[in-house]
């Protein structure tokens, strides 16, 4: 088993992995290593052929691998060696990981500072109590988009999507694009989780129908998928009988949410939040244990891929800091959920802060005309309205150095105040 | 004439309602809340365009090579514009951005690669 000493590991070559590390080495860390599971880098990017990245850090529309290739050309700029086929399979809270891959073996990696930036994964079948058989032709929509995009394979002919995210939005487009037929596609919630756009585009413009409020209530076939059964459902979410449809179909796609991958996390003793499945981290992205960073989709599930590079550029240039005067810690400001708000990050403010620290939040349900509101011992900190709050947009809202300078208690509250 | 429309400049996703002429042209919009909406209304109701990633198979790769158009081509076009790409035949090595087919169906948008492959 051989060992080695690198200042800062990136754990993943994804869009954060790669933002963090070119940050790090900007910041003048001498040896930076990215360790990826994949064959090449570039994550979940690689197999996004779509355009409409990079539209906030680029001021244009990107398709994925080319937003992808802008990090990957500037860590080959700055001689940041990327390591592929290497799994990560533990890491301790002293900053070793212990990886593994075919090249190199077994080996075991000493930094100074990890940055743990593995993204998330797509919510199985497993995950969702569908009912019916265990038959062929049930995929996620990433994995089929995989299939389509990489690996140059159809998954089926004639298809349902069950979830309106953006993935499933978009595999309806590119599955009919090259040839099959998409019959519907089933949201449970009484909206799309997607933008807009995408609705448009990538089922208007086909006449694919999206089915509100309904859902999959039967899946049958013996080796391959024959058929789904979809219904509505009422307020509870519970199907209404009466309603069903039946859907001849060799293809189900579940595009239904996604969880960010923590099990290397959670094996070095991290604290993580139940809110956003992610690591509990400070305004630094520092999680509890010193020395060890999280961004990315690991962190919390982000939109648009511009806010992980964003943020995961902030992580970098925290590890770097770290690594160069070891400050790490608090005390703190807690950061609470308050009405409206789901999964605050970060959940936690170094009051050695100097701002401005961006909070960032899901909104719990659709709010029009509403205000973002921060509150600390009862009084008003900082407020940001917007003509709308959705689940599907993560909202974010700016503490300014003079908001964190006088606050009367250590604990702020995030809220949405509706109109 | 009118026609409703969905905004997709951001997620207030404004219902906007378009009227038309008789011979099809634009003539007033309502509903949108700034003048983004307002813009895409008329081109959406009048020449809609998009742009059109796909992937495409090339000899002796494993891996289908991602293309897009350069420029958004107008949204009739998707379904030939799809046909032209199931008839071409690239070969390695290939370069991002390396034009693939030019002036697709003369819409003055070229189908350039958005990737490399070897």
């Amino acid at each position: 088993m051989s060992e080695r000493n690198v200042d800062i590991l990136v754990v993943g070559a994804g869009p954060a992995g790669l933002a963090a590390a070119i940050a790090a080495r900007e910041s003048g860390i001498g040896s930076v290593l990215v360790v990826e599971r994949e064959n090449e880098p570039g994550g979940i990017l690689r197999q996004c052929i779509h355009n409409g990245f990079g539209l906030h850090r680029f001021k244009e529309e990107l398709t994925g691998p080319e937003y992808a290739q802008r990090d990957i050309d500037r860590a080959a700029e700055l001689d940041i060696p990327i390591e592929c086929s290497t799994m990560v399979l533990s890491v301790s809270p002293d900053c070793t990981a212990v990886c593994l891959s075919s090249a190199r073996g077994l080996q075991v990696i000493r930094a100074k500072a990890v940055v743990l930036a593995m993204g998330c994964r797509e919510r199985p079948r497993g995950a969702l109590c569908t009912p019916g058989t265990r038959c062929a032709g049930i995929y996620s929509a990433g994995t089929a988009q995989r299939f389509v995009n990489l690996e140059g394979y159809m998954p089926g002919k004639r298809v349902v999507i069950l979830g309106s995210g953006d993935i499933g939005l978009i595999m309806a487009r590119r599955m009919t694009l090259q040839g099959a037929k998409v019959l519907a596609c089933v949201e449970i919630m009484p909206y799309s989780s997607g933008l807009n756009r995408n609705i448009v585009q990538c089922l208007q413009d086909y006449g694919i129908p999206l089915y509100l409020s309904h859902t999959v209530t039967d899946i049958r076939g013996r080796e391959r998928l024959e058929g789904v059964t979809v219904s509505r459902v009422d307020e509870k979410r519970n199907p209404v009988p009466g309603t069903e449809i039946d859907l001849d179909c060799d293809t189900l796609l579940l595009s239904c949410g996604l969880i960010p991958e923590n099990e290397l996390t959670a094996g070095a003793g991290i604290e993580l939040s139940p809110a956003t499945s992610g690591a509990v981290v400070d305004d630094s992205f520092c999680t509890g244990v010193p020395g060890i960073f999280s961004c990315g989709n690991v962190l919390h599930v982000h939109d648009l891929v511009d806010y992980v590079s964003e943020e995961s550029f902030k992580a970098g240039a925290a590890a770097a800091e770290y690594v160069l005067h070891g400050s790490c810690g608090g005390p703190y400001i807690k950061v609470l959920d308050g009405d409206g708000v789901r999964g605050t990050v970060p959940q936690k403010i170094r009051k050695e802060a100097a701002g401005p620290v961006s909070l960032m939040f899901r909104p719990a349900g659709v709010y029009r005309g509403s205000a973002a509101v921060v509150e600390c011992g009862g009084r008003e900190i900082c407020r940001k309205k917007a003509m709308i709050f959705t689940p599907g947009e993560m909202a974010l809202i700016t503490l300014k150095p003079e908001d964190l300078a006088s606050l009367p208690e250590d604990v702020v509250t995030v809220r949405i105040e509706r109109s | 004439m009118e026609q409703i429309i969905t905004c997709i400049n951001c997620p207030v996703g404004c219902r906007m309602t378009v009227t038309l002429t008789d011979s099809g042209e634009f003539e007033s919009v309502s509903g949108n809340t700034c003048p983004r909406g307002a813009s895409y209304a008329r081109q959406e109701c009048t020449l809609p365009l998009r742009m059109i990633t796909a992937v495409i198979p090339v000899s002796g790769s494993r891996t289908p090579l991602s293309v897009k158009t350069n420029n958004p081509v107008p949204k009739k076009l998707i379904g030939s514009v799809m046909e032209e790409l199931g008839r071409v035949s690239v070969s390695l090595p290939v370069r991002a951005g390396q034009v693939i087919l030019r002036d697709v169906l003369g819409s003055g948008s070229d189908i350039v690669a958005t990737r490399s492959l070897e």
